[in-house]
């Protein structure tokens, strides 16, 4: 058998709950190309150039199925996994200028100052509420799942707000999200028949989804309601006309990026301050560490451990290697944010880290577009959190995984408390 | 004592005990305060400025206190840190004595100083006939006392506002008198707007972005004089061409002048251009020796760029203030070989008729551009300056994010023109020249300059070595 390289080693399922030994390996060589062909890209300094270079494209349809080597024995190469399904494209898998003009269409009714400066903010006494609501419901508990109770909900209610997503769809979603997101693998684990099966399943699970979305879109295009979506479709700027197909693509992205990421965030951030019992405490007594600490727990747990749908558009020379025109390129933003090259002592929780530009929410372009609600509910229910649940113990260390390895996250996180404090 | 632990001893003395005097009270001077806390000196710091107010930002006085978002009393600059410093606000430094180490202010007073930072910046031209600038309604833009009285005049509202000069700060105006609805003319000696700090080239297409925003531009025409009414106030400007423009709000906006005339017998390297120094902010004196004690940033510096060709490089940027005080106040409390260069990629932004203009380099010192990124018709696109095959400055319209990339380039000699992108690529990809002026041409003074001696102009005058 052909050893596993330290990239296929980081995305075995047995590993999820601890890559870190492996990125350690992988940096050692800051691109590595895979045997299929993909460079994997997992040093800061790397990853942060090619993030504002122009010739690597954020476009699927640019991107090549990669391919393994021809098997021993075998003269055909092999396809082992289409990297993403079918859809059109979204802000995420766009370049310019659909990519910016796109995104320009939507900023307005999201995060955008100018025009609405103060969306964002005025959301707080909402995730509040729902944050108090949930650990009112702890009451009288001696254990919790901090995933199920706690760091689930509340991004999908408040998503599904902002969005204009019917809450009592949210079950059917939900099923569709978790199934596509198990059947994604970029790991050596990718071509079992398990997988194969699962895959098809994504497949099918993204069609209905995007069904459930395109039949909202449509009601919205008839009766415009309340949130973004319903203001997407009833656009009427110089730059309206998002298609169809784009402004469906766009909802799922919205919809499921808009919670999965904050709900791997929450639940991560309870788990590393539950193993760091001195940062809990420091934050127990400083509640203001609440701004700072959240961008450390989102370098040390990255809620996006890497990105996979980029790839290069002309040769690009980097750190000593050729990346050719028309190789994937993954970039691994979980590695980068423990490279010892940019960060002092990466593995160590610092709540005060200074300069903590990490790449937890990405760089340049395609800088995480809900970034600033994240931060806001993430500061919020940790916050809370740590202010009013009494002596919170990890039943189960590590806690099961769920199977995806870019949105990489506790399935559940089981937690004794002696109470909920007012 | 061996001699290293001596010096250690007295860098410590110094720390703890010296006195360190900042002349400007502006961003370099209060940054540069913090910075030299935040360093550990804990000995007495005086900051000395001629302003009344504390510490402000001047980016927002062209753009939302003229619109009336801000009022100009709300710009003050937050505080990273507690300074603990004398402040002396409200007095001109008017003298410096380098022999007894001390400044003299306005009011008679010698301040002694172990160690001096100069940060006293630059101030607005203003328009050169005196009793024509002397007019009521004839505006310069550079305090928040100018940007309170012109953002009055505008909301009063004018019939017609009058622009002279299209460099940033101008065109920030003409900007602004278009947001607000008021008729604007725009009168520029140049071929174009900002045509000294971007070229003939950009300059064309800011030109064309302020004519479809009702701008009223006239370029390659200068104002020969203003004419007032009866009661003092301006009406009227005569334009060189023998035209005339009905106005009753002027705004001369006609560059900067440094302000250096208070070290006039210190015998420093300071003159029109600033005050000369190296590249860790240690003055030079007049004979282009390093001094020990005294130290500049911000708009008042000018100091060689390893990147320029080591050319002595003046900026009027804001990152350059912080960034040149940061490292003045590291030196002023350090030794060799502890010192720290202040080597920024020279960079700006300005946000005029909806768009974000950024750039980073130096344009000025690039004779070539190419267009790199995205749509010059939509006016959201890249472009890159190079000179004999290396790219040296790159400018954004609404395509700030990119500017990373170019910065790295230039940082590292990228080639010119530089690798194409593989997507939303400009139809027209060749480089053409970059059409900057002919040094001496008068044109809206840009405000990043190379000030390295240029033999054919003859300013330099060589003054025998003093006795
Ligand atoms: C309207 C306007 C808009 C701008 N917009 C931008 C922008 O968008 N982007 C950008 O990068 N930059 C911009 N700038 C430039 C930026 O504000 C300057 O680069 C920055 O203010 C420089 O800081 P400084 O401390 O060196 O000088 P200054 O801010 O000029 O401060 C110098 C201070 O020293 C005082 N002083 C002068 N002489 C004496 C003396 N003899 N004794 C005591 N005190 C004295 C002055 O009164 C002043 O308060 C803008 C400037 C203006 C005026």
């Amino acid at each position: 058998m052909v050893e596993e390289t330290p990239w296929q080693q980081a995305l075995r399922y047995a590993n999820r709950a601890n890559p870190y030994p492996f990125y350690e390996e992988l940096r050692r060589t800051p691109v590595a190309r895979q045997p299929d062909g993909t460079y994997v890209v997992s040093t800061y300094q790397e990853i942060v150039a090619l993030l504002h270079d122009p010739r690597v494209s954020s476009d699927v349809r640019k991107l090549p199925v990669p391919v393994a080597p021809p098997a021993e024995g075998s003269a055909e190469a092999e396809p082992i996994t289409e990297a993403v399904v079918s859809l059109e494209p979204n802000i995420i898998t766009q370049d310019p200028p659909e990519h910016d003009r796109d995104r320009r269409m939507m900023t307005p009714h999201f995060v955008g100052p100018p025009h609405s400066p103060h969306l964002i903010s005025d959301l707080e006494p909402e995730i509040r509420r729902i944050v108090d609501g949930l650990l009112d419901n702890m009451q009288g508990k001696t254990r919790i799942d901090a995933v199920d109770e706690f760091a689930y909900p509340l991004p999908v209610t408040v998503i599904c707000k902002v969005l204009g997503v019917p809450l009592e769809d949210e079950s059917r979603f939900h099923g569709w999200i978790e199934t596509a997101l198990d059947s994604l693998d970029f790991g050596p684990e990718a071509a079992s028949e398990e997988m194969q099966s699962r895959l098809a399943g994504g497949r099918q699970a993204v069609e209905e989804f995007g069904q459930f979305a395109a039949e909202l879109l449509d009601r919205y295009a008839q009766q415009p309601g309340p949130g973004m979506l319903s203001a997407m479709v009833n656009e009427d700027g110089p730059e309206a006309g998002m298609s169809k197909g784009v402004l469906v693509s766009n909802a799922l992205l919205l919809i499921f990026a808009g919670h999965e990421t904050t709900v791997n965030l929450i639940a991560h951030s309870v788990l590393t301050l539950l193993r760091h019992p001195d940062a809990l405490e420091k934050l127990r007594r400083r509640p203001e560490l609440i701004v700072p600490g959240v961008e450390e727990l989102l370098r040390f747990e990255s809620s996006v451990q890497f990105w996979h749908t980029r790839s290069a558009v002309e040769d690009i020379d980097i750190a000593g290697t050729t990346i050719p025109k028309g190789a994937p390129i993954f970039l691994a933003y979980g590695s980068a944010n423990r490279d010892p090259k940019r960060f002092a002592n990466p593995d160590e929780l610092d709540l005060e880290r200074r300069d903590n530009q990490h790449l937890g929410f990405s760089q340049g372009i395609h800088f995480c577009f809900g970034a600033p609600l994240a931060r806001l509910e993430v500061q919020v229910a940790v916050g809370e959190f740590v202010r009013r649940v009494e002596n919170p113990r990890l039943v189960e260390d590590p806690p099961p995984y769920r199977h995806n390895q870019i949105f990489r996250g506790p399935r559940h996180l089981l937690v004794d408390i002696d109470g909920i404090r007012d | 004592m061996t001699v290293p632990a001596t010096v250690a001893e007295l860098v410590r003395e110094f720390r703890a005990n010296g006195r360190i005097v900042i002349v400007g009270a502006s961003l370099a001077g209060l940054r540069a305060a913090e910075a030299l806390r935040e360093e550990g000196f804990t000995g007495s710091l005086t900051i000395i400025g001629d302003e009344p107010y504390e510490p402000y930002d001047r980016p927002p006085l062209s753009k939302q206190v003229l619109k009336g978002w801000v009022s100009a009393d709300h710009t003050k600059l937050p505080r990273l840190r507690e300074v603990n410093a004398q402040w002396r606000l409200g007095v001109a430094a008017t003298g410096l004595d380098r022999a007894a180490k001390q400044v003299r202010l306005a009011d008679g007073e010698q301040i002694p100083y172990d160690r001096l930072l100069i940060a006293t910046g630059t101030r607005a031209r203003q328009w050169p006939n005196p009793d024509e600038a002397a007019l009521d309604g004839v505006y310069t833009l550079r305090s928040r006392d100018d940007a309170a009285q012109l953002q009055k005049a505008l909301a009063a509202p004018p019939s017609r506002v009058m622009v002279i000069g299209a460099g940033f700060i101008g065109s920030e105006v003409a900007s602004v008198c278009r947001e607000l609805d008021l008729p604007v003319t725009v009168v520029e000696r140049g071929s174009a707007p900002l045509v000294g700090a971007l070229g003939g080239v950009i300059g064309e297409i800011a030109a064309e972005m302020q004519r479809d925003h009702g701008v009223d531009l006239r370029c390659g025409l200068g104002v020969s004089s203003l004419e007032g009414d009866s009661g003092g106030h301006v009406r009227r400007a005569h334009l060189s061409d023998g035209t005339t423009i009905d106005a009753d709000v002027v705004v001369a906006s006609l560059g900067s002048i440094r302000n250096v005339e208070w070290l006039e017998d210190a015998g420093l390297a300071s003159g029109f251009w600033g005050v000369g120094c190296d590249a860790g902010g240690r003055a030079f004196d007049v004979n282009g020796v390093i001094t020990d004690s005294i130290y500049v940033a911000g708009d008042v510096a000018r100091a060689p760029h390893v990147l320029y060709e080591y050319q002595f490089l003046a900026m009027e940027h804001w990152d350059n203030a912080v960034l040149g005080a940061e490292v003045a106040a590291h030196n002023m409390v350090n030794l060799e070989p502890h010192y720290r260069p202040h080597l920024l990629l020279p960079g700006f932004w300005s946000g005029q008729f909806g768009v974000n203009i950024k750039s980073v380099g130096v344009p000025p010192f690039g004779d070539e551009i190419v267009f790199t990124q995205g749509s010059v018709k939509e006016r959201h696109f890249a472009a890159a300056y190079g000179r004999r095959g290396r790219i040296v400055a790159a400018v954004t319209f609404d395509h700030g994010k990119w500017l990373e990339y170019y910065g790295k380039l230039i940082e590292h000699s990228g080639p010119f023109p530089p690798p194409p992108p593989g997507w939303d690529q400009p139809p027209d990809m060749k480089p053409i020249p970059a059409e900057f002026p002919q040094p001496g041409v008068p044109t809206a003074i840009p405000d990043v300059v190379l000030t390295g001696h240029d033999p054919s102009e003859r300013r330099a005058e060589f003054r025998s070595r003093p006795r």
